[in-house]
C-alpha cells in the first residue's frame, strides 16, 4: 500500500490512514540517526530540490538531511539567490526547474495556495512546507509523531491546545486537520483578533483565556507570534500579549500532570512562552526537531517510490475531491 | 494444494542443530552476536539464542534489522506499507554476527541485509543461518548453517508459520495459483 497522492498539499482531505501510514514509516526511520552510517539506499538516482522562497532554517536543513539520508541527490534553491531575484516569476521559475526532471519539489511560500499551483504547473511530487498562512503538513505530521510517541491514549481522548496567533498560523491550521481527522479534541486560545469564529466549522473549540484553554489539556501547542504577516494592530503591544498569553509554569500547572510542550520554532523567548517552560521538563520542543527528519524521510520514501502496485498513487488532496482519476491535478 | 516439510517438531529440531552448530564453528559465545530479519527472521533468531543459553549456559545478543529501504527491486515492486525499526543493541565492531533468515531463495534479501548491516558497524565476520533453503540462488550467496534444504520449482512459494505470529510452527509449500508466478 502507498499513500493515496503524489502530492502533499496539506494535511485537509488526507485520510486517517495516509496520517497513520507516514506515522508509523517515521517511527521505523526514527533510529536512522543514531547509526554510524546514517544513509540509506532507498532513493538512490532520485533528485529532491527544495524550492524555498521564504526564510527557513530548520524546514530546509530538515528536508535536505532527510533527502540525503535516503541517497537522494538533494539541490537547494532560495530566492534571494535564484533568478527571482532579477524579476523571473514563479512559475517560470517552478517550470524551469521542472524541466531538469526532479522527482519532487519541496516548496516554501510567502502566497498561500502556492504548493496547490505549483502541483498544476509541473509533472513531479509536490510537498509543501509551508504556504503562507494556509498549510505546513510537515510540521502537523512531525508534531503528530511527536504527540504519539509520548502519550499511548487512543487520539480521541486527546485534549490538545494551540494557542497563540491562529489566524496567521499554517501550522495550526495543519495540526487542526490532522488532529481532528483522528480524532483529538481541538482547543484553540487566542485574543479574539487572531481567533476567527470561523474554526468552529474545522470542529475546533475556541477559548480567548489561556488558562481555561489549558484546563486539563494533555498536549499544549505553543505557536509564535509572526511579526511577519501582521498587516495591521491585532494587539496593543508585545508586552501586554505576553502578560495574557505567555505560557509560564503557573499556567501549564493547571494542564494534566503529563502534559508536554511543543513548539514548532522559532521561539520568542518571553512573549509566546517564557524560557523555564521552552527549557523545562515537559518540553518536546527538540524532540520535534529530532522527529522532523524521520517524518520527512517517510514521506519523501512514500510520495517517491511509487506504490506496491506499481502505479504510482495519483489525485491531489482536494478537500472536496479525494479520489481523483490520473492526472486531474495538472488539469 | 500445499504439503508440510516440517513441522513444529522438526522446526525444533532444526534450530536445536543450527544453534549447535554455531557454538561448535565459532567456539561458544564469545564476540558472537545474532541479527534477525525482519520479520521472520527475528523470532528464528531469538530461538537460537535460547537454544545457545541451553547449551552454553549464556545466550548471544539478538538484534534486528529491516532491509525494506535497501532492497534492489524498490522500484519495481515499490513501497510497502509495513517496515519495523532495525535494532543492534550492541556495537558490531570486531564481532561474528550471525545472520537470521526463514527463507533462501535468490539470495537478494542477504544481499540487501549485509549492505544494511554494514551501515550499523564493521563486524568480524558474518555468517548465515536459514530455516530453510529452497535454491534459486541468483547472487553468489550460501549459507553456513540451514535447517532444511527444499528443493522447489521457481513457481512455488514456501510459506513459513511461526508460534511468535499465533500460528503452530510448520513450513509448508505451496502451488502458485494457477501455475503463474
Amino acid at each position: 500500500m502507498a499513500l493515496g497522492n503524489r502530492h502533499l498539499l496539506g494535511l485537509e482531505g488526507v485520510s486517517a490512514q495516509d496520517i497513520t501510514l507516514l506515522l508509523d514509516t517515521a517511527e521505523s526511520l526514527v533510529e536512522v540517526s543514531r547509526r554510524e552510517v546514517k544513509k540509506l539506499p532507498a532513493l538512490r538516482g532520485k533528485t529532491v530540490v527544495s524550492f524555498f522562497v521564504e526564510n527557513s532554517t530548520r524546514t530546509r536543513t530538515s528536508f535536505e538531511i532527510a533527502a540525503k539520508r535516503l541517497s537522494a541527490d538533494a539541490v537547494s534553491i532560495a530566492s534571494t539567490s535564484s533568478s527571482m531575484a532579477k524579476g523571473e516569476t514563479f512559475e517560470d521559475t517552478a517550470r524551469n526547474l521542472a524541466a531538469m526532471s526532479p522527482d519532487c519539489i519541496v516548496v516554501r511560500h510567502p502566497a498561500s495556495g502556492a504548493a496547490r499551483f505549483l502541483a498544476g504547473v509541473v509533472d513531479c511530487s509536490i510537498i509543501n512546507a509551508g504556504d503562507g498562512s494556509h498549510e505546513h503538513p510537515t510540521q502537523a505530521l512531525l508534531d503528530l509523531l511527536t504527540i504519539r510517541q509520548r502519550k499511548t491514549c487512543a487520539w480521541k481522548d486527546l485534549v490538545v491546545t494551540i494557542v497563540g496567533d491562529i489566524l496567521h498560523s499554517r501550522v495550526a491550521r495543519s495540526n487542526l486537520f490532522g488532529l481532528r481527522t483522528l480524532g483529538a479534541t481541538v482547543r484553540l486560545a487566542g485574543p479574539p483578533t487572531l481567533l476567527p469564529e470561523q474554526f468552529r466549522q474545522f470542529g475546533a473549540e475556541l477559548y480567548y483565556d489561556i488558562g481555561s484553554a489549558v484546563e486539563g489539556a494533555d498536549v499544549i501547542m505553543m505557536l509564535r507570534i509572526q511579526h511577519e504577516r501582521m498587516a495591521g494592530n491585532f494587539f496593543p503591544t508585545l508586552n501586554e500579549y505576553a502578560r495574557y498569553f505567555c505560557l509560564n509554569a503557573e499556567k501549564v500547572a493547571r494542564a494534566k500532570p503529563d502534559v508536554i510542550i511543543l513548539h514548532p520554532g522559532p521561539i520568542n523567548r518571553g512573549i509566546e512562552i517564557s524560557s523555564e517552560v521552552a527549557d523545562g521538563p515537559y518540553s518536546v520542543i527538540m524532540s520535534q526537531v529530532a522527529n522532523g527528519v524521520a517524518l520527512r524521510m517517510a514521506l519523501l520514501y512514500q510520495l517517491i517510490v511509487p506504490g506496491a502496485d506499481g502505479i504510482r498513487g495519483s489525485g491531489v488532496v482536494e478537500p472536496a475531491v479525494t479520489a481523483a482519476p490520473g492526472r486531474a491535478m495538472v488539469a | 494444494m500445499a504439503v508440510e516439510v516440517l513441522d513444529s517438531d522438526g522446526v525444533r529440531r532444526a534450530l536445536t542443530r543450527i544453534a549447535h552448530e554455531i557454538v561448535e564453528r565459532n567456539n561458544g559465545v564469545t564476540d558472537l552476536a545474532l541479527v534477525g530479519i525482519h520479520t521472520c527472521g527475528v523470532p528464528l533468531a531469538k530461538r537460537i539464542a535460547e537454544a545457545i543459553a541451553r547449551i552454553e549456559g549464556s545466550a548471544p545478543p539478538v538484534g534486528a534489522i529491516d532491509i525494506t529501504l535497501y532492497r534492489d527491486d524498490l522500484g519495481r515492486l515499490g513501497a510497502t506499507a509495513r517496515m519495523e525499526p532495525s535494532d543492534i543493541p550492541f556495537d558490531l565492531q570486531e564481532r561474528k554476527v550471525v545472520l537470521v533468515d526463514d527463507v533462501l531463495f535468490t539470495g537478494r534479501t542477504i544481499r540487501a541485509a549485509l549492505d544494511a548491516l554494514i551501515d550499523f558497524g564493521r563486524p568480524a565476520a558474518v555468517q548465515l543461518a536459514v530455516l530453510i533453503d529452497r535454491g534459486h540462488r541468483e547472487l553468489p550467496i550460501r549459507a553456513d548453517y540451514v535447517g532444511k534444504n527444499v528443493p522447489t520449482s521457481r513457481s512455488q512459494k514456501v510459506r513459513v508459520e511461526l508460534g511468535e505470529h499465533g500460528e503452530r510452527d510448520a513450513v509448508w509449500i505451496e502451488e502458485a495459483a494457477n501455475g503463474t508466478r
